[in-house]
């Protein structure tokens, strides 16, 4: 048991719940609920989106790829990067324009309401369960190695607390839990590069050559290795970064919590900035714990191997710099970043069923606000339950494939038929369906043909599918049937919603119409 | 929106420059940041030595100096992107706002 981290731990959990409070009296309709009363700043809400991004995985995950295989860990953070400026010039303000609660609002603008929007709420769904699934058995492990307690009462933990948050304090106390835990982890990480950088008289030069010196690849470390090799992987890959994120729900979402396209647009700034500051630093903390880390022998176990495993050397590191209370503030933020990020994944679950499926389909716009708003927390609680259920069902499954392609299915079924919507004005309803379903087929298909899963799950002699990730090919199917069954409608209903795209991007251009702030 | 509307605001010669300089100013940035993406990616794919190759006889590589000048190009573009969009395209829209919206 690591009581240090344990009671840092607590204290954050103590001070999310005041703000789950403060934010529950707050919350009185489905704006406040969902979008938080469209009321943040650009510079809250890009703080609240470079959090969603600087998630546990990122910060364990990629400075212990640097800490591997050096060059690597950094090919992973520029492509999350680069997505957000083309974020920015391509739909953020036209998303903030457009819609109100969820990105259904914006695809199904000017097209038929109940076809558009179980086919979005069904995409929406998918990518959030599986990314959800993800992080809750990430969350597991890394629980039970950081406070060692047992992996079901970590799973529960989480869930329980994610479930809290969302139901009582809606989208605002899920965007204050993401602001404080990216303020907390742009501290600490910043402090730990500070550390690395003194210990090496503040030359990268002497961190690189100490790095090269004592790392087994020796240089190599300090050139691409063998992650993109392949230029059709590499390609695909970059594309399923880069356009994946533009197809996360819960990121999307975050586009409605501001007053306007203005603050839209500020907070990708101001996210891409603190993006890229985080990544700058990861690559001193993987460098630096090359040297730091990996030649004291107090961090490896009898047979050499890194105590807790490779994703610890974050951890690692924070107790060489910083001691014993450091390692529990590092340890305490990463389980604050699982939190922060699994209730932003929930609410927005919970919005595809409430909003889209309940209140646009099932009651045909007619429901009250009261009456969505209990759906909305009824099926967050479902979601937390199915959660925890399939957290404890996958415990022992290789998830690692799951959550790095999440990424690539977000980029298959959300990503081009949000885009067409606001950029051609040929889409139709059964354009964007079919676009949505042809990519989530294509890519589960053939994610399930590629070497990740063939081979190394389902141990077939020879994968079907010869690349490591589907984005390129699943994308550009979604966007050709999305063409293919756009010009080929020749009914009475797709001529009227190519007519109404006029109107539609004069709201997207001017933001005339556009759904305000809530007045309080 | 009535149709009226629609057609005063297609018509304004302010709404017209915006859509013009939006296209403009949204393609040039989409595009420069494609091409330093995939153009990197594309050099990590075919010449990986290339990025390997020491920056000034240190170890430090070319590889490393590219990838903190592509975190800090990202984030100069979206700055240009916000100082064009807060100063040249926001007040033609506010302008075609204010007139067509009366």
């Amino acid at each position: 048991m690591n009581w240090t981290a344990i009671g840092m731990f607590l204290l954050f959990v103590l001070f999310t719940l005041g703000v789950t409070r403060w934010a529950a009296r707050r919350t009185r309709s489905a704006s406040d609920f969902y979008t938080a009363g469209g009321g943040l700043t650009g510079m809250q809400n890009g703080l609240a989106i470079a959090g969603d991004m600087i998630s546990a995985a990122s910060f364990l995950g990629i400075s212990a790829m640097m800490f591997l295989n050096g060059y690597d860990g950094l090919l992973y953070a520029l492509g999350v990067l680069a997505g957000w400026p083309i974020i920015l010039f391509l739909i953020a303000e036209r998303l903030r324009n457009l819609g109100k609660y969820t990105f259904a609002d914006v695809v199904s603008y000017r097209l038929a309401q109940t076809p558009v929007r179980l086919t979005s709420a069904f995409g929406t769904l998918t990518v959030a369960l599986m990314y959800l699934v993800a992080q809750m058995v990430g969350a597991g492990k890394l629980i039970e190695l950081l406070f060692g307690i047992s992996y079901l009462y970590a799973v529960m933990l989480v869930g329980v607390l994610m479930v809290f948050y969302v139901t009582y304090g809606g989208m605002l106390a899920t965007t204050w839990v993401q602001i404080i835990k990216a303020v907390m982890l742009l501290l600490g990480t910043t402090f730990m590069a500070f550390m690395v950088l003194k210990h090496f008289g503040f030359s990268t030069e002497a961190m690189f050559a100490s790095a090269t010196a004592v790392h087994a690849k020796g240089t190599a470390i300090m050139a691409p290795g063998g992650l993109l090799s392949n230029p059709v992987d590499a390609i695909s890959l970059g594309l399923g970064m880069m356009f994946g994120t533009a197809g996360l729900p819960h990121i999307l979402m975050r586009f409605f919590t501001v007053s306007d396209a203005k603050e839209a647009r500020k907070s990708v700034f101001y996210a891409t900035g603190f993006i890229g500051y985080f990544y700058l630093l990861l690559i001193i903390v993987g460098f630096g714990a090359i040297v730091m880390v990996g030649t004291e022998p107090a961090y490896r176990d009898a047979s050499g191997a890194i105590i807790g495993g490779g994703n610890m050397i974050a951890v690692h590191l924070a107790q060489a710099v910083g001691g014993n209370l450091f390692l529990g503030f590092i340890s305490a933020v990463a389980f604050a970043t699982i939190l922060a990020v699994v209730a932003g994944l929930a609410l927005s679950g919970a919005s595809a069923v409430s909003h889209d499926l309940y209140a646009c389909v099932i009651r045909k716009g007619q429901a009250t606000e009261q009456e969505e708003m209990r759906v909305s927390r009824l099926a967050t609680l479902g979601i937390g339950v199915l959660a925890i259920i399939l957290g404890l069902m996958f415990e022992s499954q290789n998830i690692a494939f799951l959550s790095g392609l999440v990424l690539a299915i977000a980029a298959s079924v959300n990503f081009p038929v949000l885009f067409l919507s606001m950029f051609w004005k040929g889409l139709t309803t059964r354009g964007a369906v079919m676009g949505s379903m042809s990519g989530l087929v294509s890519a589960i298909v053939l994610l399930v043909l590629s070497p990740a899963v063939w081979v190394n799950v389902m141990h077939h002699e020879q994968a079907l599918f010869p690349y490591s990730n589907p984005a390129l090919f699943s994308m550009s199917l979604a966007f050709f049937s999305a063409w293919l069954f756009s010009v080929t409608d020749a009914t009475e209903r797709a001529k009227q919603e190519r007519g109404r795209y006029l109107a539609q991007f004069i709201r997207s251009m001017t933001g005339i119409g556009a759904a305000g702030a809530a007045k309080h | 929106m009535t149709p009226e509307h629609i057609e005063s605001i297609c018509k304004h010669p302010d709404f017209q420059q915006l859509v013009r300089r939006k296209r403009l100013l949204n393609g040039t940035l989409t595009l420069a940041m494609m091409i330093i993406y995939y153009g990197f990616v594309l050099l990590v794919a075919f010449s990986p030595s290339t990025l390997g190759r020491s920056l000034s006889g240190g170890v430090t590589s070319v590889g490393m100096l590219v990838g903190v000048a592509i975190v800090l190009v990202s984030f100069a573009l979206t700055g240009i992107y916000v100082y064009r969009a807060n100063n040249v395209l926001d007040p033609l829209s506010d302008r075609v706002k204010q007139e067509c919206m009366q």
